[in-house]
């Protein structure tokens, strides 16, 4: 017991956090089949972390959180403005400016010597669960349980406090966002401010996707942003019953997944443990498959 | 206006002055959609907008309302539409929205309601009735927890215009709402379209059928990019008029 909670611990409450900022953003994301789009942001959030950490040499959550969104916000910027100016077609504005800034990101990681510190260009993409360790609940250790607190690795309460502001700004703007996935026309009809409300939904997508991409990785980011709602689309005709049930669905594939992480290879005889941030995304993206499939024979 | 207030579905319009359209162009591209629109909207009653396809009628109404880029002026009493956001209902095309959407009738009326309560509430008891009340207004009251997309066009017509209702708006404008709906729904929206004429509101509709413009609305106006005729339907709605607008001779 005492190395699940050393060991399995942190890397499991980090995944079912940023899993459930991931997946509440989702649903709307889905509804305005914008998947693509909460792909192409999770990349292009990374230069505006590594660059705001190599400019002011520090890593904290609001230096990392703060050149995320500026990066959202530059890269949707920039994509309104190739589709409006240029007249790029959007899927394609999408695909240039997203690979464009992962790109530079990862120059940037080269250039700064960052890459050779924290920010190990595989952790980036396929993230590093693994190396989330709680050191002072090992069992030698005299700490009492808040002091130990106070040890937890320094991205759960990042991870923490995004996901306390995705779900508030969902939960304030829960109606209007609601009507504007539905009837964006009829929102700006209606005298809503919808470029705000855009920029609110910006926001929360680029806080979800930067607090998942330093520890869970940009490939968890993305599957559980697109599956654990969509698999909640094919079940339920209700939006809050979908939002719920995509939390549910987040949390349960994460728990398998990183249970199929650590005692999958060993079925087959092996040591070694999978990558969970890699097991998890798979553990989605096969809930989405056979709900759909159960869905079409039903 | 109190915006906090709850005001039932049968309430009076306000009176919020006239509508005017002046030099109103739309251009797409550089193609000119609509050029040099003036036009004075009657102060009440139905009016019939029609003109051929691709003549810049659902483009006009989404020009008034400022839902596309236009240039020239469009006031209510005197003051811009934005400031008068509240005076406006749109009901648009039933085709311009994902059926599939996960919300039920009710959610939709309710959401011609979406600035009311305010941010971060929901909308409460009393304005659930509101639009219970306005469902059951165009006949749905029995589909209220229906999915909208295992509804009838003609009843999802129905639940835009209850939508729209849900505005308590002065000024009504509607794209196509008779388009494709079956006698039923099409009794019940005319019903409705009565009503709202004997409560001194304005109801500007996209319409498409020119046989029923006569029988169903008082005012029209006849557009093909720009005004061809508008005015009472007995001195404005004639074949020449027509004529003008279509390209090609029409007896009505």
């Amino acid at each position: 017991m005492a190395e699940f909670w050393i060991v399995d611990f942190v890397p499991l409450l980090a995944a079912s956090l940023s899993a459930l900022a991931c997946a509440l953003v989702g649903n709307l994301l889905i509804l305005t089949r914008r998947a693509m789009a909460a792909d192409a942001l999770s990349h292009a959030v990374v230069p505006g972390v590594v660059v705001a950490v190599a400019i002011t040499g520090l890593s904290g959550s609001i230096v990392v959180l703060a050149g995320g969104l500026a990066a959202a916000f530059a890269a949707s910027g920039l994509v309104a403005f190739l589709i409006r100016a240029g007249r790029v077609e959007p899927g394609t504005a999408l695909g240039v400016v997203f690979t464009t800034f992962f790109a530079f990101g990862i120059l940037v990681l080269e250039w700064t010597g960052l890459s050779r510190t924290g920010f190990d260009i595989h952790h980036v993409v396929t993230g590093y669960l693994e190396g989330l360790i709680w050191v002072s609940r090992d069992p030698g250790g005299t700490a009492g349980f808040f002091q130990s607190l106070m040890d937890l690795p320094q991205v759960v309460f990042e991870l923490a406090l995004v996901l306390v502001l995705v779900a508030a700004i969902l939960a304030a703007f829960r109606k209007e966002f609601a009507l504007l996935a539905f009837d964006p026309v009829f929102a700006r009809a209606s005298g809503l401010p919808v470029g705000l409300l855009e920029a609110a939904l910006l926001t929360a997508t680029a806080l979800a996707c930067t607090a998942a991409f330093k520890s869970v990785g940009v490939v968890l980011a993305v599957a559980m942003i697109v599956c654990p709602a969509a698999t909640a689309r094919l079940l339920t005709t209700r939006l809050s019953h979908q939002m719920a049930l995509s939390a549910a669905i987040a949390l349960a594939t994460v728990f398998a997944g990183y249970a199929a992480a650590v005692f999958g290879p060993r079925l087959f005889g092996s040591a070694l443990a999978l990558n969970a941030a890699g097991t998890i995304g798979a553990m989605a993206g096969l809930a989405l498959a056979a709900t759909a499939a159960l869905r079409a024979r039903g | 206006m109190d915006r906090l207030a709850i005001t039932p579905p049968e309430a009076l319009a306000p009176a919020i002055g006239h509508l005017a359209v002046v030099g109103l162009s739309v251009a797409y591209r550089g193609v000119p959609v609509l050029s040099d629109v003036t036009w004075s909207a009657p102060a009440s009653g139905l009016t019939a907008i029609v003109g051929p396809n691709g003549a810049g009628k659902s483009t006009l109404i989404k020009a008034i309302l400022g839902l596309v880029p236009s240039t020239g002026r469009v006031t209510i009493g005197g003051r811009s539409v934005d400031a008068m956001r509240d005076a406006t209902a749109y009901v648009p095309q039933r085709a311009t929205v994902d059926w599939d959407f996960p919300a039920t009738a009710l959610d939709v009326v309710l959401q011609g309601m979406v600035r009311e309560p305010g941010w971060f509430r929901g909308y409460g008891r009393a304005r659930r009735e509101r639009a219970l009340a306005l469902l059951d207004r165009v006949g749905l009251a029995d589909l209220a927890s229906r999915q909208i997309g295992q509804m009838s066009g003609g009843q999802q017509q129905r639940v835009f215009l209850a939508r729209g209702l849900a505005r308590n708006a002065a000024i009504l404008f509607l794209d196509e709402p008779l388009a494709g709906v079956d006698a039923a729904s099409e009794r019940i929206i005319l019903d409705v379209f009565d009503t709202l004429d004997r409560d001194g509101r304005l109801v500007v509709c996209v319409h498409h059928d020119l046989g029923t413009v006569s029988e169903r609305f008082a005012d029209v106006l006849v557009l093909n990019k720009t005004v061809i005729a508008a005015g009472p339907v007995a001195l404005a709605f004639t074949p020449q008029n027509l004529a003008r607008a279509y390209g090609v001779p029409l007896t009505v």
